[in-house]
């Protein structure tokens, strides 16, 4: 528990990424009237009510109707609007897979799906709003962006860039205050990791709000232990920055990946999948929810659960460094 | 039970689900309180079931499409025998087997249920298994109306239509509101009565907190033999609590320690006057 505390004086605490993502879209939208908020009774979660009482001609409420939410979001971006659809992951991306296949991938229309409350955000509401699924389900379409942003520099740029973007997007983000995690680094591209922390001993591969917790144990193996580990935020899951991961698989340090996601399909295979096919044959483990209904609890509870803390990584990756030997 | 010992336990079970939300710091304030009584006359007047052989293939289905009021499910379920309340001191819990939502952990729980749009078909099928199967059983449901724009709803009435199921019985806690504001704001359905009535269901419009009056309709069916019935009971969400009437605030709203206890007095005065 102590290891969870030391960001306090190290990292500067930010907003949930969310929230970040309304402020921005306000922000855009009082120069840019082809922006829409495209909602399903979801404004209050997506912390839209401002931007709804000062644009009130830039939301289009269709109700609890995700199907219909995707599909009205197809057709205004279709006709050239800059539609945002916004409802938490869980019903987004189960509930209106078909659209988001066929309406928006397959048609090629490009709607930015905002998916909030993304993970195990909504803790002990329980599985129905759980989100564990949607990376291997959206992996498997063609056409489709993904990016789940770490922290409120990432969600910042990827809202900017995704009203741009020519082509479907899926921004997945948490509810959760995140803190700044290397300031240093003002880049940011869909497609291109972040390195959030160097060294040469070890790698975390994370994204969204788990590149916090492997910072977290980064620090403490180098503190404790003197292992060097670099931390990437993988936020672009699809494409997947394979320059990158082929830099840190080359001196063959073991590599370590977290995701709020079920280990089947997600962040972790895909890197595997690469890695493997290429001939690197790192140590290599993923950290993220197994094969079973989770246990109850808060999102931070279910995280410390399943070993998604900063003393949980740290514990797997010595196992993974002391297996290597 | 007498009809003023049905008054007293809606208005028990409504400080019980005040008292685990407010323990728990989490919960669906308001459509919880605008459901008790029917949840209350579906246990205790209407649903045949057994607390102590729950799994009786013979007994009345009752799926809650509206799973995030789970709270007056819960208390109801609690009531009635199926487990002890106590076990409620760890809703939303590490560990717990209550959670947020319907879960079949819990005995008496039919469906796991959250995601709006998913009651009534699964009722649907519950209804053609029971007609195939010659049975004489019920299934109930009981949906939002800020839930009835999911399009499965309406896939649903056309299937409970064309299949004839006059042993299916969906209820609608119409409240009139949801999270953003009131139905007519967010999508506005206009007349459910008429819509439902062309879907070829037979609708019946009751007071959803007058306890004789529910019982009357759920107890009397089928309305018209041959077809589905619909029950739009009419209802305040945050019923029995006079700051949470009609206030959207109060959808999934957790009570300060000062409005949870005028809550509970509130509640105490009522019960005095029955
Ligand atoms: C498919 C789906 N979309 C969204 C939600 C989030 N949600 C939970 S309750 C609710 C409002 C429900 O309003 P209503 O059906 O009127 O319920 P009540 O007023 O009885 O509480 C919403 C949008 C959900 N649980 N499921
Ligand atoms: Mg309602």
């Amino acid at each position: 528990m102590q290891l969870d505390k030391i960001h306090e004086k190290d990292l500067k605490m930010g907003i949930a990424n969310q929230v970040v993502f309304s402020k921005t879209l306000e922000e855009l939208a009082a120069n840019d009237k082809a922006i829409l908020a495209v909602t399903s009774d979801s404004r209050g979660s997506g912390k839209l009510v401002p931007f709804a009482e000062r644009y009130p001609k830039q939301i289009v409420e269709v109700g609890i109707a995700e199907q219909n939410l995707v599909g009205v979001a197809a057709g205004l971006a279709s006709a050239g609007k800059k539609a945002f659809a916004v409802s938490p992951a869980c019903f987004l991306s189960a509930r209106a897979l078909e659209q988001i296949k066929n309406d928006v991938a397959y048609s090629d229309n490009p709607v930015k799906l905002i998916a909030i409350s993304a993970g195990v955000s909504y803790g002990a509401l329980g599985t129905t709003h759980h989100s564990l699924h949607d990376y291997a389900a959206l992996r498997s379409i063609n056409n489709m962006t993904i990016v789940a942003p770490a922290d409120n520099f990432e969600t910042e740029h990827a809202v900017r860039k995704a009203v741009e973007f020519k082509k479907p997007i899926y921004l997945r983000l948490g509810k959760k205050p995140m803190p700044f995690l290397n300031e240093a680094d003002q880049s940011f591209e869909f497609g291109k990791g972040r390195v959030v922390r160097e060294g040469e001993d070890l790698a975390i591969i994370a994204n969204g709000e788990t590149v916090y917790p492997a910072w977290l144990a980064a620090k403490a193996l180098e503190e404790e232990h003197g292992i060097k580990t670099t931390v990437v935020s993988m936020h672009t899951i699809k494409p997947l920055d394979t320059n990158l991961l082929e830099d840190i698989a080359v001196n063959g340090r073991p590599i370590l990946t977290v995701e709020e996601h079920m280990v089947n399909g997600g962040l972790g295979e895909a890197c595997a999948s690469f890695l493997f096919q290429n001939r690197y044959k790192n140590p290599f483990k993923i950290v993220g929810i197994p094969d079973e209904y989770t246990v109850t609890g808060s999102q931070v509870e279910i995280f410390n659960h399943y070993g998604i803390s900063g003393s949980g990584l740290k514990e797997s990756a010595l196992e993974l460094i002391n297996s290597k030997k | 039970m007498t009809d003023r010992e049905m008054k007293l336990k809606s208005v028990y079970l409504r400080k019980s689900l005040l008292k685990y939300i407010y323990k728990a710091k989490a919960g669906h304030t308001g459509g919880s309180l605008s459901c008790t009584d029917i949840l209350n006359v579906l246990y205790n007047r209407v649903l045949n079931v057994d607390p102590k052989n729950f799994k009786n293939p013979d007994r009345d289905r009752y799926i809650q499409s509206k799973g995030h009021c789970v709270e007056a499910l819960f208390v109801t379920l609690a009531n009635r025998g199926f487990f002890p309340e106590s076990d409620l001191e760890t809703l939303c819990q590490y560990q717990s087997h209550y959670i947020g939502h319907p879960t079949k952990k819990v005995n008496g729980v039919e469906q796991n249920t959250g995601a709006l749009g998913h009651g009534l078909p699964i009722c649907v099928g519950e209804a053609i298994a029971a007609k195939l199967d010659n049975k004489t059983h019920r299934v109930f449901t009981l949906l939002g109306d800020g839930e009835l724009p999911e399009g499965s709803n309406w896939e649903a009435f056309l299937s409970a239509y064309h299949y004839k199921l006059d042993n299916l019985y969906a209820i609608l806690d119409y409240n009139k509101q949801q999270i953003t504001g009131s139905n007519e704001e967010v999508m506005n359905t206009g007349s459910v009565r008429d819509k439902l009535e062309t879907f070829g269901w037979s609708v019946k419009e009751v007071d959803g907190h007058d306890l004789k009056e529910l019982e009357a309709a759920l107890n009397n069916g089928p309305f018209e033999t041959g077809k589905p019935n619909f029950i739009v009971a009419h209802t305040v969400k945050g019923k029995g609590v006079s700051y949470m009437e009609g206030n959207i605030k109060w959808h999934h709203g957790v009570p300060s320690q000062e409005e949870y206890e005028l809550a509970q007095s509130e509640l105490t005065e009522a019960e005095a006057e029955i």
